[in-house]
C-alpha cells in the first residue's frame, strides 16, 4: 500500500507492506533510529511517538494507520538546536542512565505536559505508567518532568 | 568547568541520548546485512526426533536454515570455570543436539534478507519432539527418581560448597537460644529494556571478525572467543556500542553471539540478531533463586554467636559463565555488619529444567543481606529486644577496620552505627513508630523496617578472580592541550564518560569540556575487564588517575628542560608548569604538548608524545554499606503493600559525582522494590515460563516508587587512592530486607513472624487470612525444648 506520513515536518511517501509497523517505518524507512523497540507488545513504551499530537506506542500501530498523519519522534523535538524543555529536564535532573527508554519517556512526558501544564508528582507518575525504565528507579525522571513544567513559559 | 570531582556535574553522554542520536546495536546497518532468528524449544524437556528445514529454506529471502548438526562442530559454547570442588558441568552446545532441556533452548537458526522474513521462516521449521518429564523445583530435583536435566551426570546436584568460618560449633555450644527459619530468595528476571542483540561482520580479506554486541564485557568476550570460534585474538574486534542496560544479564557470552560469529563467516555477509522480549525473559540469565534453612545461635541479650546455613541454589538447566559461583558470594557475605563466632555454610547447586541463573544486580549479596537482616529482626522479635539495639550490640565497630569477617573476607572500612544513626534521624524513627502505633489503633496494618547492609564489590586482587581483577586505562594529552581518556571499563548507563572526565580534568588541571572519554571497543581500548560488580570507578577510575600522574611526571621533565631548570624545581598547579616561585613564566599543556609531539626541543632520551597507560591492580575489594528504612501500609482487604516512607543512607566512600551516585542508588532500590513487591517468576510444573512478557512479569512502574529521602556518610575506602567504594548494586542489596522487615512488622500484630518475597497482594492477603500459609520460625532453648 502507498502511504504518506509527515515525520518531524518532512513528508515521506512510500509503498509499504500492510503489516509494517509504524516503528519499523520510522526506523527502517525513515532512518530515524531514536525510537526504540523494547517489547513489541506496547507495554514498555520505549517506542512512544506522537501521532497527530497523541502519544502512541509505535510498535503496535501499523504504518498504514498513520497514512496522512503528522508524526513527531524524539529527533523532531529540539528546535533550531534548542532542546525541548522535557529534554532539558532529563539532562538537568539526570533523568536517564542507559538511555534506551529515554526517547519514549520524553515523548510521554511531552504529552503529559501538553495535557497538564502543572502536574503534581502523582499526576506525573500516572502519566508515565505506560513507560518502563529499569535504570533510574523513576525518581529523577519525575524530577525531570517537574523541572520541565517549571521551566515552560506559562 | 574546573575542580569538578565531587560535584553533581551533568552527564556528557546525555545530549546524544535525549535527542535520539545514540547508536544501539539494533540501530546499526551494514551493506548486505542478513538477519537471524532462532527456532526455540516450546518444551522444558524433550528428545528431538526430527528437524525438517525444507519449507523454511524454500521461503523467498531465506538464505540459510541451520541446526545443531550444522553449527555445533564449528562453534563451542562458553563454559563456566569449574570453580567448585567436584563440580559436575553439563556439556552445553550453542544449538541443541538431540535433546532440549529448558523452554527457549535454541534448536535451529534461520537467516534471511529481512527480519520479518526470518521470523516468518521460524514457523516453517518443523521440529518433532518427544516430550520428557521435567522438574522445575529444586527440592524435587534432588529427590531420588527425579527427572534429570543431564542424565549423563546421574544427578541434578552440580556441586556442594562448604564454608566453615570461625568456630560455629563453639557458638552453638554457648547459645542460650537457637532460632530456626527457612527463607526463599525468589527467582527474578533482569529485564533490561534493551534486549540482547549483535551484529557480526567477517572481513574475508584479512580474516578478521568484528562483533557489535549489547554486552557489558567486550574485552572478556574477545579473550574467550578464539577458543570457541577459531578466530585468533588479534583478528577480533568486539564493540559494545550504546548498551541499553545490563544489570548482570549482559555480563555473559551467549549462544546467539557465538552462532552469529559463525554465520557471518559461513555466509560471507554481516549478520544481525536482535532478541525479542519473550526471548529475553526466557533465554537471558535469571537471578537469585535460593532456598535456605538457617539456624541462629544467640545469647539471651541478643549477642549473635553463629549461623548455620543449608541452602539449595537453583542453577537452571545449564551453566552460563558465572552460574555456580554466585551462591558462594551469599556465603561470603552472610555475616553482614556483625561480629560472629562462626558460620557453618553449605550450598548445594541444583539443576532444574529452567533458564540458567547467574549474576543479576547484587549477585548473591542481596540473598546474604536479606538473610542476615531478617535474622536480626527475628532475633529481636523472638527475644523481645529492640531491633536497633540488637544490631548496634553486634556491629563491627568503626575502630575495628580492616576487619576480617568469619566469612573469610577483610572489610576495608566502615561505620555501620554512623549510617544507622543518620538514617534514623532522617526518618524520624521515634515519630515513625508513634505514627505506626496510632494507625494500628485505627485498625490499619502499618509497619516500619530497616536494614543495615555491607556488600562486597570492586573485586580484587586478581588472585581471587578467574580472569584478572585489574582495570586498564590510558590518557593522552593531545597537541591541542585537550585530553583523550580511554578506559577498559565498559559503562552501559553508569555515566563514566562523565565521571572519568571529571577525574582526568581535575588531575590534569584542565577544563572538563576538554576531555573526551572513549570506551567499549577493543580496538580503541585494547585491554579491559569491563563493567560489573560495581567495579568501574574504583578500579577503572584509579587507572585513569595513574595515567594522569605518569603524564604529569613526564611533562615535568620536558617543562624543566624548556625552562632550563630541573624537575625537582618544578611545580604543577592549575594545569600550568613553572619553576617554583616563578609563576609568570609558566608552560601550559598546549605549549608542552606542542613541544612533545613536534619533538624538536626535547631533552636527550625523552620519548616524544604525552601519553600513558596503566593497569590498576586493587589490593582488596571494597565494602560499601548503609542503612535503609522503610515504612509500609498494607490494605487488609486486598493485601496490597504501599511504601509510605523510604529513607536511604549509603556510604560508598568518596563520591566523584554525587548526582550519578544518587541515580544509581535510586535505580538499585527500584530493582529491590520490584523483587520485594511486584516481580514474580513463574514456571509451570511442565516448565513453561508463565511470566515471559511485561504483561505477566511486573516491573515496578513510576507509581510504585515512593519519594525517597536520601542521605550519606563518607568513609573512604583504603583499597584505592580515590577512596571510592562503588555504588552500582548497593541500593538493590540494601532495600529488599528493609521492605521485608517493614512488611513483617506490619503483619506481626496478626502473629506473622516471617514472610517470603515477593509480597504480592495474594501472598500478603493469604498471610493475613490463612494462618496455615505462614512460614514458621523455630525458637528453642539450648536444651532443645520448644518455647
Amino acid at each position: 500500500m502507498k502511504i504518506t506520513v509527515r515525520v518531524n515536518g518532512t513528508s515521506t511517501e512510500r509503498e509499504v507492506e500492510p503489516r509494517l509497523l509504524l516503528v519499523q517505518f520510522l526506523r527502517e524507512v525513515c532512518g530515524l533510529t531514536g525510537t526504540h523497540v523494547g517489547c513489541e507488545t506496547s507495554l514498555c513504551g520505549a517506542c512512544t511517538v506522537l501521532v497527530d499530537g497523541q502519544a502512541v506506542k509505535s510498535c503496535t500501530m501499523l504504518a498504514v494507520q498513520a497514512d496522512g498523519a503528522d508524526v513527531t519522534t524524539i529527533e523532531g523535538l529540539a528546535k533550531n538546536g534548542d532542546l525541548h524543555p522535557v529534554q532539558q529536564g532529563f539532562w538537568e535532573c539526570h533523568g536517564l542512565q542507559c538511555g534506551f527508554c529515554t526517547p519514549g519517556m520524553i515523548m510521554a512526558g511531552v504529552q503529559l505536559l501538553d495535557r497538564n501544564a502543572r502536574p503534581s508528582r502523582e499526576d506525573i507518575c500516572r502519566g508515565l505508567d505506560g513507560n518502563l525504565c529499569r535504570c533510574t528507579g523513576y525518581s529523577h525522571i519525575i524530577d525531570a518532568i517537574a523541572h520541565a513544567a517549571r521551566s515552560r513559559k506559562p | 568547568m574546573k575542580n569538578v570531582v565531587g560535584k553533581p556535574v551533568k552527564r556528557v553522554e546525555d545530549p546524544r541520548l535525549i535527542q535520539g542520536k545514540a547508536t544501539y546495536v539494533d540501530d546499526l546497518s551494514l551493506p548486505g546485512m542478513l538477519h537471524a532468528a532462532v527456532v526455540r524449544s516450546p518444551h522444558a524437556h524433550a528428545r528431538i526426533t526430527a528437524i525438517r528445514t525444507e519449507a523454511a529454506k524454500a521461503l523467498p529471502g531465506v538464505k540459510a536454515v541451520l541446526t545443531g548438526a550444522d553449527v555445533n562442530p564449528h562453534v563451542t559454547m562458553v563454559s563456566s570455570p569449574d570453580v567448585m570442588p567436584g563440580q559436575k558441568s553439563p556439556k552445553h552446545t550453542v544449538l541443541a543436539q538431540d535433546r532440549v532441556y529448558y523452554v527457549g533452548h535454541a534448536v535451529a537458526v534461520v537467516v534471511a534478507t529481512d527480519r520479518t522474513i526470518a521470523r516468518d521462516a521460524l514457523d516453517l521449521v518443523e521440529v518433532d519432539y518427544d516430550a520428557l518429564p521435567a522438574v522445575t523445583e529444586m527440592e524435587k530435583a534432588i529427590e531420588k527418581g527425579s527427572p534429570l536435566t543431564h542424565p549423563e551426570l546421574g544427578t541434578n546436584v552440580a556441586y556442594t560448597w562448604d564454608l566453615q568460618g570461625g568456630d560455629a560449633a563453639a557458638g552453638f555450644k554457648a547459645a542460650d537460644r537457637v532460632l530456626r527459619v527457612r527463607m526463599r530468595h525468589p527467582r527474578v528476571i533482569p529485564m533490561p529494556i534493551e534486549p540482547r542483540g549483535c551484529v557480526t561482520s567477517w572481513q574475508a580479506g584479512d580474516e578478521s571478525l568484528t562483533m557489535w554486541t549489547s554486552t557489558q564485557i567486550p574485552h572478556l568476550i574477545r579473550m574467550l572467543l578464539p577458543k570457541l570460534i577459531g578466530v585468533p585474538e588479534h583478528k577480533l574486534r568486539i564493540v559494545a556500542p550504546e548498551v541499553g542496560g545490563g544489570f548482570g544479564a549482559k555480563l555473559n557470552l551467549y549462544p546467539e553471539e557465538l552462532i552469529c560469529c559463525h554465520l557471518t563467516r559461513r555466509l560471507g555477509l554481516p549478520v544481525k540478531w536482535i532478541e525479542s522480549r519473550r526471548e529475553n525473559a526466557a533465554t537471558t540469565i535469571h537471578g537469585r533463586d535460593q532456598i535456605g534453612d538457617y539456624e541462629i545461635a544467640v545469647k539471651k541479650d541478643g549477642t549473635l554467636l553463629a549461623i548455620k546455613s543449608r541452602t539449595l541454589a537453583d542453577l537452571g538447566s545449564y551453566l552460563q559463565m558465572g552460574t555456580p559461583a554466585i551462591p558462594t558470594l551469599t556465603g561470603l557475605m552472610l555475616p553482614g555488619c556483625y561480629k560472629l563466632r562462626g558460620v557453618d555454610i553449605k550450598v548445594t547447586g541444583v539443576h532444574t529444567h529452567k533458564m540458567a541463573t547467574d549474576a543479576y544486580r547484587g549477585a548473591g549479596r542481596p540473598e546474604a543481606t536479606f538473610t542476615i537482616e531478617r535474622i536480626m529482626d527475628i532475633v529481636a522479635a523472638e527475644l523481645e529486644l529492640d531491633p536497633i539495639e540488637v544490631r548496634v550490640h553486634n556491629y563491627v565497630k568503626s575502630t575495628e577496620f580492616p576487619f576480617k569477617s568469619v566469612g573469610g573476607v577483610t572489610y576495608d572500612s566502615g561505620d555501620y552505627a554512623g549510617t544507622l544513626k543518620k538514617a534514623m534521624t532522617l526518618a524520624g524513627w521515634e515519630k515513625l513508630h508513634k505514627d505506626r502505633d496510632a494507625a494500628r489503633r485505627d485498625g490499619k496494618l502499618c509497619g516500619v523496617g530497616l536494614s543495615t547492609y555491607v556488600e562486597i564489590c570492586s573485586f580484587g586482587p586478581s588472585s581471587m578472580m578467574s580472569a584478572g581483577g585489574w582495570e586498564w586505562g590510558s590518557v593522552r594529552v593531545e597537541m591541542s592541550g585537550q585530553a583523550t581518556v580511554i578506559t577498559g571499563a565498559t559503562p552501559h548507563g553508569q555515566g563514566q564518560e562523565t565521571s572519568f572526565a571529571q577525574i582526568a580534568a581535575d588531575r590534569l588541571g584542565i577544563d572538563m569540556a576538554d576531555v573526551t572519554v572513549l570506551r567499549g571497543d577493543t580496538s580503541v581500548a585494547p585491554y579491559g575487564r569491563d563493567t560489573y560488580g560495581s567495579r568501574a570507578t574504583a578500579i577503572g577510575g584509579t587507572a585513569i588517575l595513574m595515567c594522569a600522574d605518569k603524564i604529569i611526571a613526564k611533562a615535568k621533565i620536558l617543562a624543566a628542560h624548556l625552562l632550563k631548570s630541573t624537575p625537582k624545581q618544578l611545580e604543577f598547579k592549575g594545569g600550568r608548569f613553572f619553576v617554583r616561585g616563578k609563576t609568570a613564566k609558566a608552560l601550559t599543556w598546549k605549549e608542552l604538548a606542542s613541544e612533545a609531539y613536534n619533538a624538536r626541543h626535547l631533552p636527550k632520551g625523552f620519548e616524544p608524545g604525552l601519553e600513558a597507560s596503566s593497569f590498576f591492580e586493587p589490593p582488596n575489594c571494597t565494602f560499601p554499606f548503609g542503612t535503609h528504612i522503610a515504612a509500609v501500609e498494607i490494605d487488609r482487604d486486598t493485601g496490597e503493600v504501599q511504601i509510605t516512607k523510604y529513607v536511604a543512607v549509603d556510604d560508598c566512600g568518596n563520591r566523584i559525582n554525587p548526582l550519578l551516585v544518587e541515580g544509581k542508588i535510586q535505580g538499585g532500590i527500584a530493582h529491590s522494590i520490584g523483587q520485594a513487591l511486584t516481580e514474580r517468576t513463574v514456571y509451570g510444573e511442565d516448565g513453561q515460563l508463565v511470566t515471559g512478557e511485561f504483561m505477566d512479569y511486573a516491573l515496578p512502574r513510576a507509581s510504585d516508587i515512593p519519594a525517597y529521602v536520601m542521605g550519606m556518610t563518607v568513609t573512604p575506602s583504603p583499597s584505592n587512592p580515590m577512596g571510592v567504594k562503588g555504588v552500582g548494586e548497593a541500593g538493590t542489596i540494601g532495600a529488599a530486607p528493609a521492605i521485608a522487615n517493614a512488611v513483617v512488622d506490619a503483619l506481626s500484630t496478626l502473629g506473622v513472624r516471617h514472610l517470603d518475597m515477593p509480597f504480592t497482594p495474594e501472598r500478603v492477603w493469604r498471610a493475613i487470612h490463612d494462618t496455615a500459609s505462614r512460614p514458621v520460625v523455630g525458637n528453642e532453648s539450648k536444651k532443645g525444648v520448644k518455647k
